[in-house]
């Protein structure tokens, strides 16, 4: 196969896994909405854990974001 | 913004060029001509000042000013004793004005100085070169603190309570790899989210425009869902921007915490 095709290919499929990040992302605000409304009460002080778990499933997800980027415009 | 007729270019906002040349800018043969990059910076310093000193007046009840002032101080405050404790107050001055720089560069980067024609508002954290700074910078403060705490005692925050004797090998691998990516991780995080939102601004607007440039035909399917998803995602990309420079004062405060209280 052409290199320059299978390094766009390469690319979409990385695309894949940004939308499985967003899968995970849409889990963890899922997760504490489901939580806050049980207990509203709680949700404030549990503010800070919500954007941790944000940041780290974000980074996966912007990981393969960079896998596409090198593909396209490094290698 | 498009190349040619019709090829949207979105990488060129990224480029870092030297506003004076390269001429007379050089210290022991390094150089070190003024850019772009440092304009934003100079700005975002400034921006920061003008803010801060507005507000700083210490009247006993505050104007507005000194109320958004003071919401800051206290939002970062609040979080660093929430995450470090009273052993945290030391770190909050380096915490805030990371988070300030990293929160109004952000911003200055979503301003929309291309109204101006030629001009292009530039982000200062798109870079991995910026951004990968201020997380050794982190980093380093972390490895510090911590071996000036602890000395050889902080290699204990790698062995976590209770692990059965047989397991402390791998575990001590497995964290001692989790530990070394923290400042890899801090500032790709934010040198992606800022690219990843201003590539995708970049190609939508370019769809407006080509799309009017084809005809009105195709510029009511194809220019107006892509300006509505552009309103859309510019309020999201500032919505990120502030994430973003949260999350990197938070998870900076939760190093912190683990090097200074080990566990």
């Amino acid at each position: 196969m052409d290199p320059a095709a299978a390094k766009l290919l390469g690319a979409g499929f990385a695309a894949i896994g940004v939308g499985l990040a967003a899968l995970g992302v849409g889990n963890v605000f899922g997760s504490f909405l489901q939580g806050a409304l049980r207990n509203p009460g709680a949700a404030d002080g549990q503010q800070g854990r919500l954007f941790i778990g944000f940041a780290a499933a974000e980074l996966l997800g912007l990981l393969a974001f960079v896998v596409a980027m090198i593909l396209l415009f490094v290698a | 913004m498009a190349a040619q007729a019709g090829k949207i270019d979105p990488m060129h906002q990224f480029l870092v060029e030297p506003l004076f040349g390269t001429a007379h800018w050089s210290i022991a043969g390094y150089n070190v001509a003024f850019t772009n990059s440092a304009l934003y910076m100079v700005a975002t310093l400034v921006l920061m000042w003008v803010f801060m000193l507005g507000g700083m007046k210490g009247a006993l009840i505050p104007g507005r000013w000194q109320v958004a002032v003071e919401g800051f101080t206290g939002f970062i405050s609040n979080m660093m004793d929430a995450n470090i404790g009273p052993k945290g107050k030391a770190f909050t001055p380096y915490v805030f004005s990371l988070f300030m720089f990293i929160l109004i560069a952000n911003m200055i980067g979503m301003f929309p100085l291309g109204v101006v024609p030629g001009l292009h508002a530039f982000t200062v954290t798109s870079h991995l070169t910026v951004t990968g700074v201020l997380a050794l910078v982190s980093f380093s403060i972390v490895l510090i603190v911590g071996f000036l705490k602890h000395g050889l005692h902080f290699f204990s925050l790698f062995v976590p309570h209770g692990t059965p004797l047989p397991m402390i090998p791998l575990i001590f691998v497995i964290e001692l790899f989790s530990f070394l990516i923290r400042p890899f991780s801090l500032g790709l995080r934010l040198f992606v989210a800022m690219t990843a939102g201003h590539i995708l601004m970049k190609v939508l607007a370019g769809f407006v425009i080509n799309g009017f440039n084809a005809g009105p035909g195709i510029a009511l399917i194809v220019s107006v869902p892509s300006f509505v998803l552009m309103i859309g995602i510019s309020a999201l990309e500032l919505l990120v921007c502030a994430i973003q420079a949260y999350v990197f004062a938070l998870l900076t405060s939760l190093y912190l915490n683990d090097a200074i209280n080990l566990h």
